[in-house]
């Protein structure tokens, strides 16, 4: 029955779709899917932001803006940038990128997708059951005693990291099984290497933070009470748990986002990577640093002493590589020819934003300055600056990069353009004026705020206008782009990656015949004579 | 428009201006990082804009730079870190011996705080300036934060455990507290405020409430109308007919009065058993249209007391 | 579309056995939580932890030790078995495997019942009557052994799925992996038992 149903050949109707063991099918199921719920909870932001133009209330109360937020960033983490780049791009073109016909395991591929699909369908359900008003962290022992859908979501969220893992573990065994003859570890390109961490990274972190979710839910459930101090359990105990997950994410955010960087930068100035073996080493010692400083987050937890010196050591040591990664990328630059296409405008925000999330993460990293910016707008501003700055940015930069190799069509470069500035812009003026409030001492996830607060406030929520119209034009681009855009050629970009050596879309097997690989990614000058 | 340019609320404590100091020591080192990335960035896309292909260099890479780009920052971020911890460990984790101690628990959604002589107050911190006040802290439910932004301070109310944080200030005058850990519904309310008074003016303060409290040669009722002031009753019960959080004590004594128990509604006479029980164990019997939030009173209030508030309450015709 | 035959994907046993070593990490990793939660409590409650060890029955925990110790030998047996073709030793053993997968099942229950009538289980009111060590120390008991049993249940049913393949002669000596991967599964069952049982019901 079921094998029936399964195939890899392409078949028409909708059922072929949600069927298909097809990695380039599964990806783009992913890409609707979450971009479904990308712009469910930028909807979700636009409602914070609009809530706070004024101080008090300004549309809902208080108990409605405490769900809208923690909405909003549960599924923006949870459902949109955890999955995002490596199930969309990353099944699009691991298999490509290594001249495989698909992933290791295309069953268990598809049966992430459904995973993920339930997963998150169950989360956004708890919205007919009160929704959720703990924030996406579920601290206890608030989680425990508030009312609502929280148990659905810590289900739902349990549900969305077998998803994680199992996809994890597919991509692992495909990179290390699948790569065409002669593409030896040296020639992989830097985006797979980046999704080979980030996988090992997930197959670590996601099984810690489903066991955390599952007592939570037993403690809902039953009344044990690991982590509620009335039944002689730990709260902090949760903290720790939760951030020995939570922070390896915003790793497991970023990587695939900087692997993408590393494309664009590369391929759109024509020029090899500086430093290859840096970046593929600086990607895994922030995998691996990434592990060990999560309570960094619980600097005025009541935390010994000695353990808030050690966090916040270890932590600056994740600046380190993170700076190896953008000191190459400018190096990168030097001596190119570069072309300011769409997806290069996009890694070139990423570099500036994302340089300004990281900076601000060292007073974070810092216990004095941390002490003081602890839960306020800074934080807020800072962690925005590296997702949307960041991993978003990177995301729309490879999707516009890509983009004529999923659709075989070409997008238009002068409004590709005008989505990125108006975005750029935006975000600036939402999160910068974030940065100022944070200093000013406002605290976040507050309904309501000091008078004083307002004009920043104001600032910043037209500026989330700005962007979301940004974000807009950049999706309607795309949009109209798979419709009529102009047939784009196999290798627009004149690309080195092997994904660019087939037609454009690629056929279902991929390549005809699996290529063999005499030369690295970013080796243009062959290109050059060869054709 | 002058805040804009003096980014920080004004700063009052001692602790704060070492705060400050770190913060713009580190503003500049990541400024410096900003623009030599920024900048280097903008000009190489300038300089190397659409050149042809045949004049791309063919750099893979330079040991000698990745070595420099690892140990600087390396440096410059291990002496932050001993920096920070130099300002924490000294200026935040050391109170002087001779501080005062008080007692802060937290509430959803309001502060308690206890003085060294048992007297309690809600909401309002009053301290006197210049005196180094040490604050043990916990909750009496969630997880709340106490952050007064003019001292650079944030520790979190932990229930089951004590934390503690300390400050000195410096100026008189009335500053907020937020709450700064999520906490639920009224979150973003639970505002409270540290009074910093002169310290002659907090000595009387102190003189007066100190006299307030000696209520041994009060009649019981005198001494029940002290105890609920001092015990913060009033700020969930009046008693002049008015609902506030809780029901009102005006005309309780000996009336009819619909509660809840164990979820079934009962129509009861509110005599000394159920007020004494209203206080030793609120949550017994709820009043029918008000929440059970009333903390219980059980070993803060003694029997004579207890006797005293409910004279107090029969007093209330 | 292309008519001519393209293979997508071919038999890759390694990658198979990669997949599922990756896949035992993260099942480590999940009880190494479970790990971590009962020696920060037993650091809070070590007295509560003696007393409560006092109403586990170690003879019960050492019969069901081995009974899952001879399931998972013979879980290696099936290897070594259908490496030899041999169907019918295959066949044995496998039965053996998911027999001693039921037994095991089978004393827990019987054991969780002794607790549920002395009311230890979570909300019971004797367990509400406990003191908060107690209260962790009779949690984690169920927790742990209650994921662990779970586990057990999820190794019988794939040991059931490999049994019906194996009748209906799917595997040889050429072809076995997912007998050898079941094995591993069964291995990693055994292997937590391995820690759990000292740490409830011995240790002092
Ligand atoms: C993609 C996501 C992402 C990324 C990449 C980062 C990167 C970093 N983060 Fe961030 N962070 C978050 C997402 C992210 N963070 C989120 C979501 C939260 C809040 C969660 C919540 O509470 O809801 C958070 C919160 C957070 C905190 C807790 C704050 C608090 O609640 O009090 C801290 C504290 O240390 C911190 C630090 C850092 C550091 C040091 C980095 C470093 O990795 C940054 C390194 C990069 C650079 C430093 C820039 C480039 C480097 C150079 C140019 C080299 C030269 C530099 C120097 C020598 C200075 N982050
Ligand atoms: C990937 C993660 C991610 C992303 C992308 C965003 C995006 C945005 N976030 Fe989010 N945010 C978080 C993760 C993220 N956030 C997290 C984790 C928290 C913490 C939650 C907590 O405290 O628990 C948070 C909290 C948070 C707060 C603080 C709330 C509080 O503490 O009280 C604010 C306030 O301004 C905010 C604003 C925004 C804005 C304006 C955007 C903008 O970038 C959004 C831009 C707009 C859109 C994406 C919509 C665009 C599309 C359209 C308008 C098209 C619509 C049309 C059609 C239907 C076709 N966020
Ligand atoms: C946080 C707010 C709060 C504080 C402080 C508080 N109470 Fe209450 N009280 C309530 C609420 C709400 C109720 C009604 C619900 C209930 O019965 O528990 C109540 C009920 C009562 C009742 C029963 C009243 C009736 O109408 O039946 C009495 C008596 C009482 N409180 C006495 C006191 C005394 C004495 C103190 C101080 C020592 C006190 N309360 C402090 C909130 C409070
Ligand atoms: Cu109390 Cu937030
Ligand atoms: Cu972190």
């Amino acid at each position: 029955m079921l094998s029936k149903l399964l195939s890899h050949e392409p078949r028409p109707g909708i059922l072929g779709w949600l069927f298909s063991t097809d990695h380039k099918r599964i990806a783009l199921l992913y890409l609707w899917t979450i971009m479904f719920f990308f712009i469910l909870g930028g909807v979700f932001a636009l409602l914070v932001r609009t809530e706070l133009f004024l101080p008090g209330k300004t549309i809902f109360d208080s108990d409605t803006y405490n769900r809208i937020f923690t909405l909003h960033g549960t599924t923006m983490v949870f459902l949109v940038i955890v999955p995002l780049i490596p199930a969309v791009l990353g099944n699009y073109f691991i298999p490509l990128m290594i001249g495989a016909r698909d992933v290791a395991f295309p069953k268990l591929n598809l049966l992430s997708y459904w995973v993920y699909l339930i997963g998150a369908i169950v989360v956004l359900s708890s919205l007919v059951f009160g929704a959720i008003e703990t924030g996406w962290t579920f601290y206890t022992p608030y989680s425990i005693r508030t009312g609502g859908g929280v148990l659905l979501a810590l289900l739902g969220v349990f549900i969305l990291g077998f998803s994680s893992i199992l996809t994890g573990l597919n991509f692992v065994v495909t990179i290390h099984r699948l790569r065409a003859p002669g593409l030896s570890w040296g020639k992989l390109p830097l985006f797979v290497w980046a999704l080979y961490a980030t996988s090992l990274m997930n197959i670590i972190a996601t099984p810690v933070i489903g066991i955390t979710l599952l007592l939570l839910i037993l403690e809902r459930l039953f009344g044990i009470g690991f982590f509620d101090p009335t039944k002689g359990g730990d709260p902090i105990l949760f903290q720790h748990f939760f951030w020995f997950y939570s922070h390896p994410v915003v790793y497991i955010m970023i990587l695939p986002g900087m692997g993408i960087i590393s494309e664009i930068i590369s391929v759109h100035s024509r020029k090899k990577i500086f430093g290859y073996w840096a970046m593929a080493i600086a990607i895994f010692s922030i995998a691996f640093i990434g592990f060990i400083v999560w309570a960094h987050h619980m600097f005025v937890s009541g935390m010994s002493d000695v353990a808030r010196w050690v966090f916040s050591f270890l932590t600056f040591f994740v600046a380190v590589p993170t700076g190896v990664k953008v000191f190459n990328w400018v190096a990168t630059l030097y001596g190119g020819s570069i072309r300011l296409r769409t997806p290069m405008l996009y890694a070139l925000l990423f570099i500036f934003l994302f340089t300004v999330g990281g900076l601000t993460g060292l007073w974070l990293a810092t216990i004095a300055t941390d002490v003081y910016l602890h839960d306020t707008y800074f934080v807020v501003a800072h962690f925005h600056y590296t997702m949307v700055g960041g991993a978003i940015a990177a995301f729309f930069g490879g999707l516009y990069h890509w983009f004529p190799k999923i659709t075989g069509r070409m997008y238009s470069e002068f409004w590709g353009r005008i989505g990125v500035i108006l975005g750029f812009l935006g975000f600036n003026i939402t999160f910068f004026s974030q940065f100022i409030l944070g200093i000013q001492g406002m605290p976040r996830r507050y309904w309501d705020y000091l008078p004083e607060f307002t004009l920043l406030n104001q600032i910043s929520t037209i500026g989330s206008y700005v962007l979301a119209i940004g974000i807009f034009i950049s999706f309607l681009t795309l949009l109209i782009a798979w419709k009529r855009g102009q047939k784009a050629g196999d290798n627009p970009w004149n690309a080195a990656t092997l994904e660019w050596q087939t037609t454009s879309p690629p056929p279902y097997y991929n390549f005809k015949e699996i290529p063999h690989v005499e030369h690295g990614p970013y080796e243009f000058e062959v290109l050059k004579k060869g054709g | 428009m002058l805040w804009l340019i003096s980014l920080f609320p004004k700063v009052t404590s001692s602790y704060g201006k070492e705060v400050d100091n770190l913060f713009w020591i580190i503003f500049w080192i990541a400024i410096f990082f900003f623009l030599l990335i920024q900048i280097l960035m903008i000009y190489f896309v300038i300089r190397y804009r659409n050149r042809k292909e045949n004049e791309v260099s063919n750099i893979e890479g330079n040991t000698f730079l990745e070595i420099v780009w690892t140990v600087i920052p390396t440096i410059i971020l291990i002496v932050i870190f001993f920096y920070g911890v130099y300002v924490f460990d000294n200026f935040q984790r050391r109170p002087p011996a001779n501080a005062m101690e008080i007692k802060v628990i937290g509430h959803q959604w309001w502060w308690e705080f206890q003085y060294p002589n048992g007297y309690t107050i809600r909401d309002t911190l009053i301290v006197p300036v210049n005196k180094p006040i040490k604050l043990i802290m916990t909750s009496q439910d969630v997880i709340h934060s106490f952050f007064v932004r003019n001292f650079r301070i944030k520790e979190d109310l932990v229930p089951g455990r004590y934390t503690w944080t300390w400050f000195k200030v410096e100026e008189p005058g009335i500053y907020d507290i937020q709450c700064a850990e999520y906490c639920g519904s009224k979150h973003s309310l639970m505002i409270g405020y540290v009074k910093a008074i002169d310290i002659k003016d907090f000595e009387n303060w102190i003189a007066s409430v100190s006299r307030e409290m000696d209520l041994s040669s009060l009649s019981p009722i005198e001494r029940g109308k002290r105890i609920v002031q001092l015990k913060g009753c009033t700020s969930c019960h009046s008693v002049d007919g008015t609902a506030l959080v809780g029901p009102t004590f005006k005309e309780l004594y000996n009336h009819e009065v619909v509660v809840i128990e164990g979820g079934k509604e009962k129509k009861i006479i509110a005599d000394e058993n159920y007020l004494r029980e209203s206080i030793l164990n609120p949550n017994a019997k709820i009043v029918k249209g008000f929440q059970g939030i009333m903390p219980s009173y059980q070993g803060q209030l003694n029997e004579d007391d207890i006797l005293a508030i409910i004279e107090y309450i029969k007093s209330l015709k | 579309m292309e008519h001519e035959h393209i293979e997508l994907t071919h038999r890759d046993d390694f990658g198979a056995k990669l997949g599922m070593w990756l896949f035992l990490a993260t099942e480590l990793l999940l009880f190494a939580v479970l790990f971590t939660l009962y020696f920060v409590f037993r650091g809070l409650y070590l007295s509560y932890f003696h007393e409560g060890q006092k109403e586990l029955q170690p003879v019960i925990g050492l019969i069901n030790s081995i009974v899952l110790f001879v399931g998972g030998l013979t879980s290696i047996l099936a290897i070594a078995a259908v490496r030899r073709n041999n169907k019918s030793h295959l066949i044995l053993f496998l039965l053996i495997t998911i027999l001693s997968g039921f037994l095991f099942l089978i004393i827990k229950a019987y054991e969780y019942s002794l607790k549920i009538q002395h009311g230890l289980f979570f909300n019971m009111e004797h367990f509400n009557t406990l003191a908060n060590g107690l209260k962790v120390f009779f949690s984690l008991y169920f927790v742990m052994t209650g994921i662990h049993a779970i586990h057990v249940l999820i190794g019988v049913t794939i040991f059931l799925f490999i049994l019906y393949f194996a009748l209906k002669n799917n595997y040889n000596s050429e072809n076995f992996i997912q007998v050898e991967i079941a094995g591993l599964y069964w291995c990693l069952v055994d292997l937590i038992w391995m820690y759990l049982f000292p740490l409830l019901y011995l240790v002092k």
